[in-house]
């Protein structure tokens, strides 16, 4: 199909949320419709994406394909087109977000069968798949951002689905707010890089760059550090990764599509879209891989100590982002993608596994009316034996994801750490985000091991009654597993290492090249070959199966106890558990004060004190004034007042003319 | 469209017709039954608007000259007369006013339930007073209409508005005109100024003071003419720290006279602004101290008036100090005097007085239902009125700048027009854009999510039909500036560009740019 018609994969899931957002509103019960209306949207998108991205494997463009279609905001040289943007990467967005949407539109739909809320769910994911489209199709930095904040918007509504908990509630408001601290960088960015390059294109942007900007000099690098403060915001890195283990409060599909597969892996897309600026700021780009080997770190020992089925899972989405960041960060924007690639195939995966875990755990305990925790691990063990293809197909991704070969995982992975190796040729401090990659690899191998060993190994604790009650899910809910699960497994064959028989030239590098080679001119890649390469392999497959055997061996090795007659945390382990009281140290740090200083300083004194008090009812004349004017307007003497008023405009007037 | 317009000759009557057929309005709504009263009024505004919606197509403004212009003498010996104009700035503005008119009448027809004749006849006569700010080009007679303006929203608060309505109205009416009579002295000694040291003539004429004002003669006196132009409108915007009468008339108004008072009356300050303060005394308005002290201001009002939204329990209050916070960037961009920065902010002054007016709107809806406006009075509303949820969503959402929605463009536009002139004041009136979420996405929550917790709250009735008609105009409005907002930049780009020469004193009246070529970027 020719590229002309990719606007159809915007409006087609926008046309299913028109519907199903008036049967949300008119005919709640027609489940019917929105099931077929829900994915078969998404599908037709995932058609046409496919046969466009057909078109281009055959036709590569050297440059990218720009369809205008209409323009939108102009002021003076400010002209922004509402115009989209085909190229190899936006193509390679385009086939994850519509075929991944595609798989977790099915499964929502038996998943939320049940919900009262159906329709109303699949009118908002079908927004977010038009927000998201616009956003990794959008041509300019303005349209992107419409997707930008448009995937923020049905995130927080997606969060706070279940609205009438004040936990959902406040979890979809803190990612939109959180996520507009990263909004404001953006928006600075866009500022100064208009008033440097004149446009805000990204063709114009890769075109002039090079000669706007010297490269290493202050403007670029505050210009790509207000850029990243926004991907932080969108992608959940250190310091604004608050948001999204709350952002768990969704529904399961939810986590899967936007707070896994696609919205949190905006802000990679975009270094990697503007990849020709953070390539000029060296400063940056180290920014930027050495908060994501941090931020990998950091979540991944979170996600040691946690017993939420989800709240593991998007520990672990923060830590696998951070992996994304150190690849771009090392100016291995290809390998940054393919990570994201692979992550979207292994993490929907198991988060709609532990969907499905969820799901059975849920029925179990509403068939006996129990209100135990359905998503906490320790009501759960023995699993395997109830939901096997559940089992199976997560094992699966547990293998990718902790980087065993040939798992896909393993690959991109390793790209990544091969690249910041790489770079500390250059900057010796690369060595320290490569060991935070090595370690985070080791966490994420155990913390995964003790999620599946959690769940689905040894005895099952979810109760005797309960148990007879656990079922595995229905074909609707188990046949995106598969598909997911054969993608994971093999979804290192995009983009296959140079040792494994240099096919690297016909993949997802060869392929990205003519997006990423302006970048490459400026900051290559250097990736370790011979020894060094073999060495690097060896010791991340070793650490990958270390840290699965710990985290294995640590978890059965004493009985669990159930959530609720489980002990406290205590030692640093406590610490883990209550995720460093970040959230703790911002509410009181931040939240509160700026609501106490808003409150008792800005409202109280300034406001009704100084200005109000002191300045307009000035010791109380004005407010005498008032109360004696009142006194005549109800006596009816305000005609008086006016009459004065006007006599004495008039003699005034009088008195200056002539 | 335009060959029709012109066969009916409709560019020489339509300015005085949209002044004349609201006060005729007025009059036969206040001698006719209550009954009808409302339908009538209805029937009337509805007309001004379809009426004035021909100046769309007819007005040429292209050139950003004021266009349709015409003089009559009224008090010849004063050098007074009745003259009238329109270019693009003037033409939104009229629009958004003839627009929002019949929705106040129609938003009104529940709530007001005692003298109706008299609203009713107030509303229009509070029409042609806002029409006539926008369209006068005669000092004296924009003081009149700035003056007639005043008075119906006076008794608008007083006689129909809440408990405290009386202290409310007066704050209102006495803050308002402290800064317009200082206004009236500045006009009446510019007018006498012009006479001694021009050439012997008085007149009131917007363009004889424009070229007066620029003249040296009026060189030491010409900061403290600004100062007193700048109180008047500044109080109007209102910038801080001029603002403390707005939550006050706020919370106490009717609702469509807080509408009115945010869509259409807080505009005419930074008309003012463009139209006169600046314009008049563009050397003082662009003074270092001037602008420093403008620019400061503005911010502030960008943050602080989010900050003291953010902690209000009245919903109200909290939109009234949003909209402090929206007319800062308004003024931001009218001091950065860019093509961007101005263009934006006349798109915040559309913007804001479609997604204010529609949330003054739904929380009169919701207050007529409840009888409160304590924010924490609500909570899970989404559930039991799931439209009005749906619209309040949209409309809080297009406030807080959602791009594809219509305040996202004025706000993008200034802070962008804004930047390279006052980089650090734009880049801490940027952090508005986490305040607003704030505020308001807290605010919704409280309001349409949480559990439905308070009894009274779970038999209230969704919007009604007449509702509906009300909301939907002003949310199509939302949508479309928000996808499609080129035809209005169309229109006041000129205008826009004008206004920036001016600034550069770079325009004198005639109608002319004479001194140097093309505006900035």
């Amino acid at each position: 199909m020719n590229p002309s018609w990719i606007w159809l994969t915007i409006a087609l899931p926008f046309a299913g949320f028109l519907v199903n957002g008036v049967l949300a509103l008119a005919k709640p019960d027609a489940k019917r419709v929105v099931s077929l209306v829900g994915p078969g949207v998404l599908l037709a998108a995932f058609a046409v994406a496919a046969s466009i991205f057909a078109g281009l494997w055959t036709h590569p463009p050297e440059e990218p394909i720009v369809l205008p279609l209409w323009a939108w905001i102009g002021a003076g040289a400010l002209r922004v087109n509402f115009s989209l943007q085909v190229d190899q990467l936006s193509a390679v967005m385009l086939m994850v977000v519509t075929g991944v949407g595609s798989l977790i539109h099915i499964f929502s739909v038996g998943y939320m069968r049940e919900d009262p809320g159906y329709a109303r769910f699949f009118a908002y994911l079908n927004l977010f798949v038009a927000f998201m489209l616009i956003l990794i199709l959008g041509s300019s930095l303005p349209v992107l951002f419409v997707g930008w904040e448009g995937v923020g918007l049905c995130s927080y509504l997606l969060i706070g689905f279940w609205y009438q908990e004040k936990a959902n509630a406040d979890a979809g408001k803190k990612a939109f707010i959180v996520n507009r601290i990263g909004d404001f960088g953006v928006l600075i960015a866009m500022f100064l890089i208009f008033w440097t390059i004149g446009s805000l294109e990204f063709t114009d942007i890769v075109k002039h760059a090079p000669s706007a900007y010297a490269a290493g000099g202050t403007l670029i690098t505050v210009i790509t550090m207000f850029l990243f403060l926004g991907c932080a915001g969108k992608s959940a890195q250190i310091p604004l990764y608050v948001w999204l283990p709350d952002a768990m409060a969704g529904p399961t599909p939810v986590s899967a599509l936007i707070h896994a597969a696609t919205m949190v892996t905006a802000g990679v897309y975009l270094v990697a879209r503007t990849s020709i600026l953070f390539s000029m700021a060296p400063v940056s780009s180290m920014v930027v891989a050495g908060v994501g080997a941090t931020t990998a770190l950091f979540a991944a020992s979170i996600g040691l100590r946690q017993y939420d089925i989800k709240k593991v899972l998007a520990y672990s989405t923060v830590s696998q982002l951070g992996y994304m960041f150190l690849g771009v960060g090392s100016a291995a924007y290809s390998a940054g993608v393919f990570h994201l690639v692979t992550h979207a195939f292994f993490k929907a995966l198991l988060f709609l596994g532990s969907g499905s875990v969820i799901h059975a755990m849920h029925h179990a305990y509403h068939a006996t009316h129990s209100h135990e925790d359905a998503q906490d691990m320790r009501n759960m063990g023995g699993l395997s034996k109830y939901l096997p293809a559940t089992y199976w197909l997560m094992l699966l991704a547990t293998f990718a994801i902790a980087g065993v070969p040939p798992f896909s995982g393993f690959f991109s992975k390793d790209e990544i750490l091969s690249a910041a190796f790489g770079r500390g040729a250059e900057h010796p401090v690369f060595y320290v985000f490569w060991a935070f990659g090595v370690a985070a690899a080791l966490m994420t191998a155990f913390y995964m091991m003790r999620l599946m060993a959690m769940t689905f190994w040894g005895e099952n604790r979810t109760g005797t009654v309960e148990q007879e009650h656990l079922h595995e899910a229905p074909a609707i809910m188990t046949g995106p597993l598969v598909i997911l699960g054969v993608l994971s497994v093999i979804g290192g064959v995009l983009n296959l290492p140079e040792f494994v028989g240099g096919l690297s030239h016909q993949g997802l590098e060869k392929w990205l090249e003519p997006v990423l080679a302006p970048a490459a001119k400026q900051m290559p890649v250097h990736m370790p070959h011979g020894s060094t390469e073999t060495i690097l392999i060896v010791a991340a497959s070793l650490t990958a199966i270390a840290g699965l055997v710990a985290g294995w061996k640590a978890t059965l090795a004493k009985p669990i106890t159930v959530a609720k007659a489980a002990h406290e945390e205590v030692g640093f382990a406590r610490v883990l558990f209550n995720k460093y009281y970040i959230d703790e140290i911002y509410q009181s740090l931040i939240v509160r004060p700026l609501v106490a200083i808003s409150r008792l300083f800005l409202w109280k004194f300034v406001d009704q004190g100084v200005i109000d008090g002191l300045g307009v009812n000035g010791s109380g004349g004005l407010a005498r004034a008032l109360g004696w004017l009142g006194g005549r307007l109800q006596s009816g003497q305000l005609g008086l007042y006016v009459i004065v008023f006007v006599a004495g405009a008039v003699w005034l007037l009088h008195a200056v003319i002539r | 469209m335009s060959n029709f317009l012109a066969s009916i000759n409709y560019n020489s009557w339509i300015l005085h017709v949209l002044l004349v057929f609201p006060l005729l309005g007025a009059v036969a709504v206040f001698l006719s039954p209550a009954a009808l009263a409302k339908r009538l009024a209805f029937a009337v505004t509805l007309l001004e608007f379809l009426l004035s919606l021909g100046l769309w197509w007819s007005v040429n403004t292209s050139n950003g000259t004021m266009e349709l212009m015409q003089t009559i003498p009224w008090i010849p010996q004063w050098g007074i007369s009745y003259a009238v104009g329109i270019d693009g700035i003037s033409l939104t503005m009229v629009l958004l006013t003839t627009m929002l008119m019949p929705l106040c009448v129609l938003g009104s027809f529940a709530a007001i339930t005692e003298r109706e004749p008299g609203y009713y006849a107030l509303l229009l006569v509070l029409t042609t007073g806002m029409i006539g700010v926008f369209i006068a080009m005669d000092m004296f007679l924009f003081y009149v209409f700035w003056e007639v303006m005043l008075v119906p929203m006076y008794f608008l608060i007083g006689v129909w508005g809440g408990k405290n309505r009386l202290y409310a109205a007066l704050k209102f009416f006495i803050y308002t005109m402290a800064g317009s009579l200082l206004m009236l002295v500045a006009i009446l000694v510019m007018v006498r100024v012009a006479a001694v040291m021009g050439d012997g003539k008085v007149s009131f004429s917007y363009f004889h003071l424009l070229q007066y004002a620029q003249s040296p003669i009026m060189g030491r006196i010409a900061p403290w003419l600004f100062l007193a132009f700048f109180l008047a409108f500044a109080i109007k915007v209102p910038l801080f720290p001029f603002h403390t009468w707005l939550p006050d008339a706020h919370v106490e108004a009717p609702t469509a006279g807080s509408v009115i008072l945010a869509s259409v009356l807080l505009k005419m300050g930074t008309y003012g602004f463009i139209r006169f303060a600046i314009p008049f005394f563009p050397g003082v308005a662009f003074s270092t101290f001037v602008t420093n002290t403008v620019v400061t201001l503005a911010v502030i009002g960008v943050v602080y008036g989010a900050l003291v939204a953010m902690v209000q329990p009245d919903i109200k209050k909290l939109v009234a100090y949003s909209s402090v916070s929206h007319l800062g960037f308004a003024v931001l961009g009218i001091w950065a005097a860019s093509v961007q920065g101005v263009q934006g902010a006349l798109m915040v002054m559309i913007g804001h007085g479609f997604s204010t007016g529609a949330l003054f709107f739904l929380i009169g809806m919701i207050y007529e239902r409840r009888h409160t406006r304590e924010i924490n009075a609500y909570g899970g509303l989404a559930r039991v009125v799931p439209i009005f949820s749906l619209i309040l969503t949209v409309v809080a959402l297009a406030s807080i700048g959602l791009p594809g929605l219509n305040g996202f463009v004025g706000e993008f536009l200034v802070l962008i027009g804004s930047f390279r002139i006052y980089p650090y004041a734009t880049g801490i009136a940027t952090t508005g854009v986490i305040f607003a979420a704030a505020y308001m996405l807290w605010a919704l929550q409280r309001i349409i999510f949480n559990k439905l917790d308070k009894p009274a709250n779970e038999v209230i009735p969704d919007l009604n039909r007449r509702e509906l008609a009300v909301l939907i105009p002003l949310l199509i409005g939302i949508v479309w500036m928000g996808l499609y907002p080129k035809p209005v930049l169309d229109k006041i780009e000129p205008a826009a560009r004008r206004y920036i020469l001016m600034t550069k004193g770079l325009v004198v009246p005639g109608d002319d740019v004479i001194r140097t070529k093309g505006a900035s970027q």
